[in-house]
């Protein structure tokens, strides 16, 4: 096999299966494209007017793009849920469909680390945070240790689905020494990724609010949560949308697993309500603001009870015994409990770390239309990734999308396994 | 085949559509160059430019002063003197919250006019009480008010800086004589350092700051009161273009009551040895281990 041929050859379809389809394909598309640019715009707006331009201030620096990084760093921790069934537990229709949660943590890293580049201030510097070019403070910062797992990661998605595309465009079987490794280094990297990007928040001292043990493993939870619910409403769509017969069996296995880890997140929700409130002291402060709000200061409280409503209906959604067989329901529970992590573990926990500020002055945030519209660009340039991703994989797991050996090469050996 | 080449016709009007449309939304960032020169965009790390380079960046700071703002200023790089151990002290007994010496600073260091900036926030606090909790900056009326006392709070320069750890590129880092600096032509603004000190003691630069000419002080340094870019981090140094050259910091000058203290506290015979030998000081946060090298101390 000619890889130096049939890769270009690989790519080139790609891009034509990529901008093909139908109506309802283009709509989309353009809807995607359009709002994308609008994010574009806004930040275009944001680099040469100043972060000013939003509403985060010197007393609550961070805002709305580090919530929606740390959520969707989440996510693409979260599809990991898919990877362990398929190759640790060998479900075999899991392992089908498998391919939806790696192209899932693909565009959710690059989604992730928009956010951050979106939130500096000097975005024409960020080749100072490139090892090598610049001074990367490695290890004490833990920042530069999300540089090193967030890109890390995405490297090892890109090249498990890369691999895996590829091979089955040239019509052989993967084989597994060239991606099974990497698999399995997936599964542990995806824990770091969250773990790491908890430990941002919770090695610091001076801020009470985040600097608990319990962080970590509450991230890692919430990401079991938003990563298996996006996945299930993922799937429904590419059944509906796309009419690829995914069975029910890797539907059920996902919402068996999102029925403990929605409950265990309340849970740890809870214990840390609980330790917050029962030994008060001036640390309850941020705990306060958050849930009840503090010296006639409340704008995140129905936000919180907003995430925490939707995340216990999802609950008792998932627990009853009809959203077993009809999967709507489930998709409803799916739908709130993402909603729910994304304000949980996005402004819910972001904002009270600042709130009030480390001198106890009393300054809220609340994003504003600029930093918006920078967000659901993100969102947008995401879900772009995210469909085309798609769109190629089932292209050519349908086999429409195959390598077409050119005729003047008629005798190339067939490879062993035969696809 | 007809409807294979409309397709391509339709395919090549969208992306040219999808072109003209991305270069719309980026155009707002035409207006940015303005101000932004190669030499900027490559310049290294403070610690890694050497004499000529840090004598070329000044001289391009000046003139980029006098563009942008119509100022003559000088800008040096005003290295620390060996055997100085800088340390700052401030009597609580005394200090009537007057906010003398945050107007100095604001004055002193360059900050943006309309925000009102300054390096130092005073706290009033309900007598009784030494608990941030319960002050509030936001007082407004004749100081000293019966029952209040006045905490100004600014960067304690800790020894053990939470802000130098989380900074991942090492655009912010102690120097030999304590003070804790940024170089503001390497910091990329990610605000790490300003969530990470416990003291509200950072201050981030959300616009280009805007002081009128007659109104800039001309007598800067690289590391300290140059009048900063947007989009970076800043913090107090300790005044080090005056200290670091024998003289007081602005803010210990502008207080009224001599409540301030400053000094080297290697030396012996100095006002804050003095003051750290016998006086019952206190610093801000102990509990967080963070060393702060700004005491406070009451008279009796
Ligand atoms: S007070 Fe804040 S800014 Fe100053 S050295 Fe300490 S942590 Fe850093
Ligand atoms: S804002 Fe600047 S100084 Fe602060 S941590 Fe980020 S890069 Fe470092």
């Amino acid at each position: 096999m000619n890889h130096a041929r049939s890769y270009p050859a690989f790519l080139r379809d790609a891009v034509g299966v990529a901008t093909d389809g139908g109506w309802p394909f283009y709509t989309w598309m353009t809807l995607l494209t359009a709002l994308a640019l609008v994010g574009v715009n806004a930040w275009a707006q944001q680099v040469v007017g100043g972060m000013g331009l939003t509403a985060m201030s010197d007393h609550v620096s961070w805002g709305l793009y580090i919530a929606n990084f740390t959520f969707t760093v989440g996510l693409a921790a979260g599809a990991v849920m898919m990877v362990i069934p398929a190759y640790i537990y060998k479900d075999k229709a899991m392992h089908d469909v498998v391919i939806v949660g790696e192209l899932l943590a693909v565009a959710a890293i690059l989604m992730a680390l928009l956010f951050v580049n979106v939130d500096l201030g000097r975005p024409d510097r960020a080749w100072h945070l490139m090892p090598g070019l610049g001074r990367f403070h490695w290890p004490v910062s833990m920042l530069t240790w999300d540089v090193v797992v967030l890109g890390g990661y995405l490297l090892i998605n890109l090249h498990i689905c890369g691999y895996l595309l590829y091979t089955r465009f040239l019509g052989r079987r993967p084989e597994k020494r060239w991606y099974l490794p990497f698999v399995m280094l997936s599964i542990a990297w995806a824990v770091s990724i969250h773990t790491v990007t908890a430990f941002l928040f919770s090695g610091l001292g001076g801020r009470p609010f985040w600097n608990t043990a319990i962080l970590a493993p509450r991230f890692i939870v919430s990401a079991f949560v938003s990563g298996p619910a996006f996945i299930v409403l993922a799937l429904q769509v590419i059944r509906r949308v796309a009419k690829v017969p995914i069975p029910d069996a890797p539907l059920h296995t996902l919402l068996g697993i999102l029925r403990v880890t929605v409950l265990l997140n309340l849970f740890f929700v809870g214990s840390e309500v609980f330790t917050e409130f029962y030994s008060g002291g001036s640390h309850t402060a941020s705990a306060s603001y958050l849930f009840l709000g503090l010296h006639g200061h409340n704008a995140l409280v129905p936000w919180i009870w907003t995430a925490l409503a939707f995340h216990s209906v999802a609950a008792v959604i998932l627990l009853s015994a009809r959203a077993k067989e009809q999967l709507w329901l489930a998709d409803i529970a799916c739908a709130l409990t993402f909603v729910g992590v994304w304000i949980e573990k996005g402004m819910g926990l972001i904002i009270p770390g600042f709130v009030p500020s480390t001198l106890h002055e009393l300054v809220e945030y609340m994003p504003n239309e600029l930093e918006w519209r920078v967000v659901v660009g993100i969102w947008a340039a995401g879900l772009i990734v995210f469909t085309l991703g798609i769109k190629i994989a089932v292209e050519i797991f349908a086999g429409r999308m195959r390598h077409q050996l050119p005729e003047v090469e008629p005798d190339e050996p067939q490879h062993a396994g035969g696809a | 085949m007809e409807d294979t080449s409309r397709r391509t016709t339709l395919k090549a009007l969208g992306a040219t559509l999808g072109a003209a449309a991305f270069a719309r939304a980026m155009a707002p960032l035409a207006a940015w160059p303005e101000d932004l020169s190669i030499d900027e965009l490559l310049q290294r790390h403070y610690k890694e430019l050497s004499r000529d380079d840090m004598v070329r960046v000044l001289r391009r700071l000046e003139q980029e002063t006098l563009d942008q703002y119509g100022a003559v200023v000088t800008i040096d790089d005003v290295r620390p003197i060996p055997e100085v151990q800088f340390g700052y002290a401030l009597n609580l007994s005394v200090c009537v919250g007057c906010r003398k010496c945050a107007e100095a600073c604001h004055v002193e260091n360059n900050h943006d006019r309309a925000t009102n900036q300054s390096y130092i926030r005073v706290l009033e606090i309900k007598n009784g009480s030494v608990d941030l909790a319960m002050g509030t900056v936001d007082y407004d009326h004749a100081v000293p008010k019966k029952g209040r006392s006045y905490m100004p709070v600014q960067c304690h320069q800790c020894d053990n800086a939470p802000c130098v750890s989380v900074c991942p590129i090492e655009a912010t880092w102690k120097e030999p004589d304590g003070i804790v600096v940024v170089d503001y032509n390497w910091c990329i603004g990610c605000r790490y350092c300003e969530a990470a000190c416990p003291y509200h003691a950072r201050r981030f630069n959300w616009h280009k700051p805007e002081i009128p000419a007659e109104e800039i002080n001309p007598d800067q340094a690289y590391l300290s009161n140059r009048v900063r870019p947007q989009g970076v981090m800043e913090k107090c140094t300790f005044c080090l273009h005056r200290t670091r050259k024998g003289r007081l910091p602005a803010c210990l000058e502008a207080c009224p009551t001599g409540a301030r203290v400053f000094g080297n506290m290697l030396d012996p015979n100095s006002e804050i040895r003095w003051v750290l030998e016998n006086k019952r000081t206190f610093v801000l946060k102990e509990d967080l281990g963070t060393r702060p090298r700004f005491f406070y101390f009451f008279d009796k």
